[in-house]
């Protein structure tokens, strides 16, 4: 029945002279998101809309879903589209349309009309005036009344090439076209958090690009495959993602020969963050993303946190800083990684986890400490940045 | 080099087998109730493959009911049987290291009402008969054992069970789980008193999906799947005739010279066994004696190594193309130790550290050479990194 859909956009509408940017961003990440819907869409821009068309028969939750993943949405309105076979075909059409979508006759309503095809024999004025003795003659004995200053629903009804009906409008999900803020590397590690950090990040615009240290045969296939399986669900909202995957097993052995036992979570995850910096910089990320979240663990204390941020040369975007754990699960169920991450694999911090890691690093400690590691550590790292594999997930 | 050395949990399907099933997909592919020509050649198949499989049990081919594999075997011998029978009692006996598809079974039945005793074991897993002969009672209306243990391979001593029962009450029943012995040992279930005999098809180099329960016509039992009456009534769905004709010529296989395929895998095992004694603090779960007439089950291994966690070493095997399964379920957020383990009194750090190698008569001397020189690489260097 909906042939067609009319996207509305949020922020992107006030960024001045660079809007033709945010447009173009959004009508690219709305056609990546239906390349997983069966059907063939249109999408366009026109005078400051966007549409999506379907060019064959699809599937509509399906294509409703897939467009409510994209971010810069703030309302997607079902449109019926027909051939212009003259006013009372027209008016057929609206009716039927109203009949169908309310049952609850009982609302208020307004034809709001815009003629972008200027050779159609009546104007605006008129065809909301006829248009509106229409729908009450069909429906003014069940309850149906015009309000134009409040009304419940709005009858909109566009005369281009073809004529737009529409009355409803579904929400989007808001933020930012991604691909309008940069690009980002997420720390992407298995857990609930870091897949909740890449969708933020990338609800305000930034591409994301992801890195996993895998440590056979500390960490399983299997742990690997799930954040492949992540990385997919996420990229279900950001769009495909270059994940790197960075054998960490010789480093990780390495610090612990070397090093105290109760560091060795720090000195780590100032490794991760070097060779994530190394990686971002190679495919033009301008920051790191975590899931890092004030205390939630040991190396998560703000000491902590300042210790491992010492080696961070880029910016480090921490959307989770001070949520609660609860508060970062609601929304991991919310876009469908919960389930995946709660997967009971091992991940190659929790390998090696002291007892009684330190929760109160001190930082000329932990340079102490790694200067035992000067050997072989930067040809250790070479190797893991020479060896990494990439998987394009979409 | 690819050795694959867990064969208790799935095995190779072999060509001989899928010769067979793709004949019957490809040619013979009707359905055993249909009265045309194409379901009387259908059904030959799946009464040759009855007449098959009693003969290796010695048993009636009545007393063979085709199921959808071990599972549902046991599932149908247990609350069949204590369906059926609780007028008599409502008292049954296990033994505390059974498979999950008995001991779930048991816990379904409690919370119907039944009372369940559990027989502990002792340090090699073999049940207390002295605990067994105290628990029978009046009300006792089916007892249920498992042949071979499947995490160390320990055999139950079946005919003294069936003795103990019959003995305080003669007309309790006694199930086997025959999932990892079936195709390993000789089984009569008649001359061993066994009244009820489970069996899956892919721990013999059978197909998935199929499997049959030996019940002795004498039983009261009565069906879990219910519809169109296939099987006398005793488990309706269409019959699954490529499947239980694989099972009887995997089976048939199985027990082809079956001396010395028995030998061959007791020859194996020993010489694993003799190789890893060679490794400081290894320890071997269950029966440590080895060959036949022993309480070992000729193709398990249960072994830890101090210090290296079971993950850790199966994934470091993994990465030299060798097989094996973690002796329990191990991770950071999920600790669940394997129950077997728990109940020979293996302490936790044992428990967390062992791994499972079984094998089949595919298996060679090279390959457990090659495995256990891998081995002698990984260990050490696996203990060496250890969580502190």
């Amino acid at each position: 029945m909906y042939k067609a859909f009319l996207i509305k956009y949020g922020e992107i509408g006030v960024k001045g002279k660079n809007r033709h940017l945010f447009e173009d961003a959004l009508c690219k990440q709305i056609r990546l998101s239906l390349k997983h819907v069966d059907g063939e869409f249109l999408v366009t821009k026109e005078n400051g809309r966007v549409y999506v068309e379907a060019l064959s028969e699809y599937d509509y939750e399906d294509a409703l879903e897939a467009i409510q993943h994209v971010f810069g949405i703030v309302g997607i309105c079902p449109m019926i589209q027909v051939e212009d076979e003259g006013f009372d075909e027209l008016a057929k059409v609206v009716v039927n349309h109203i009949a169908e979508t309310y049952p609850d006759k009982k609302i208020t309503f307004k034809v709001d009309a815009r003629r972008a095809r200027k050779n159609y024999p009546l104007n605006s004025m008129e065809i909301n005036m006829k248009m509106g003795e229409k729908i009450l003659e069909a429906f003014e004995e069940q309850g149906m009344k015009v309000d134009v200053h409040h009304p419940d629903i709005f009858v909109n009804i566009e005369i281009r090439s073809k004529i737009n009906i529409y009355s409803q409008e579904i929400k989007g999900i808001g933020g930012m076209p991604v691909g309008t803020n940069g690009k980002a590397m997420l720390l992407l590690s298995g857990g609930i958090d870091s897949p909740v950090a890449g969708y933020m990040a990338a609800k305000r615009g930034v591409t994301i690009d992801a890195v996993y240290f895998h440590a056979p045969p500390y960490t399983s296939e299997r742990a690997k495959q799930k954040v492949v399986d992540l990385a997919r669900l996420v990229s279900r909202y950001t769009g495909p993602i270059a994940l790197n995957v960075v054998n960490f097993t010789d480093i990780q052995l390495y610090i612990y020969e070397k090093c105290p036992h109760d560091e060795l979570t720090i000195i780590m995850k100032r490794f991760m963050y070097r060779i994530a910096q190394e990686l971002a910089a190679k495919s033009g990320s301008l920051a790191l993303v975590t899931g890092e979240s004030i205390g939630q663990v040991s190396s998560q204390t703000l000491q902590s946190l300042a210790v491992i941020n010492e080696v961070a040369v880029m910016p480090v975007i921490r959307p989770l800083v001070s949520l609660d754990k609860q508060e970062i699960i609601d929304i991991s169920e919310k876009i469908g990684t919960y389930e995946t991450s709660i997967q009971p694999f091992e991940d190659c911090c929790t390998t090696f986890v002291a007892k009684h890691p330190v929760t109160k690093p001190n930082l000329k400690v932990i340079q102490k400490s790694e200067e035992k590691l000067s050997e072989k550590i930067d040809e250790l790292v070479k190797t893991a940045l020479e060896t990494v594999e990439t998987i394009i997930v979409e | 080099m690819q050795v694959y050395f867990d064969n208790s949990a799935t095995t190779r399907c072999i060509p001989q087998v899928r010769e067979v099933m793709d004949k019957i997909y490809d040619e013979d592919y009707g359905n055993p109730s249909s009265l045309h020509m194409m379901g009387v050649n259908a059904e030959k198949h799946v009464k040759q493959a009855r007449e098959v499989l009693a003969r290796i049990l010695k048993v009636n081919e009545k007393e063979i009911l085709f199921t959808s594999g071990g599972t549902e075997s046991n599932n149908t011998a247990i609350i069949g049987c204590a369906m059926a029978n609780k007028r008599s009692g409502n008292h049954i006996i296990t033994s505390s290291i059974e498979h999950a598809a008995v001991l779930e079974p048991m816990k379904f039945l409690e919370e119907q009402g039944f009372r369940v005793t559990y027989l502990p074991v002792d340090e090699k897993g073999v049940v207390d008969l002295e605990a067994l002969k105290e628990a029978v009672c009046e009300d006792t209306i089916l007892v249920s054992v498992m042949c071979v243990n499947n995490e160390i391979g320990t055999i139950e001593p079946m005919e003294e069970i069936s003795r103990i029962v019959k003995e305080k009450n003669s007309r309790a029943y006694f199930h086997v789980d025959a999932i990892q012995g079936f195709g390993k040992l000789l089984l009569y279930p008649k001359r061993m008193g066994i009244d009820m005999l489970s069996v899956s098809a892919h721990k013999i180099n059978g197909p998935k999906g199929v499997g049959f329960l030996y019940i002795n016509e004498k039983v009261k039992i009565k069906p879990l799947i219910l519809g169109g009456g296939q099987q006398k009534g005793m488990r309706s769905g269409t019959d699954n005739v490529p499947g239980v004709a694989g099972l009887a010529k995997a089976a048939q296989i199985a027990y082809e010279n079956f001396d010395e395929k028995q030998k061959y895998l007791y020859e194996l095992r020993g010489r694993m066994l003799a190789g890893l004694s060679q490794f400081d603090g290894v320890r071997i779960n269950g029966v440590t004696e080895n060959g036949a007439g022993t309480m070992a089950a000729p193709h398990i291994i249960s072994v830890s190594f101090p210090n290296v966690r079971s993950e850790v070493l199966l994934h470091a095997l993994e990465e030299k193309g060798i097989y094996v399964s973690a002796g329990s379920a191990c991770s950071s957020n999920k600790p669940s130790l394997s129950k077997t383990l728990l109940n020979i009194k293996a302490p936790k750090e044992v428990i967390e550290s062992t791994v499972r190698m079984s094998f089949a008569v595919s298996n060679t001397d090279e390959e457990v050479d090659y495995c256990l020189t891998v081995l002698k690489d990984l260990i050490p260097m696996l203990q060496k990194y250890v969580r502190k």
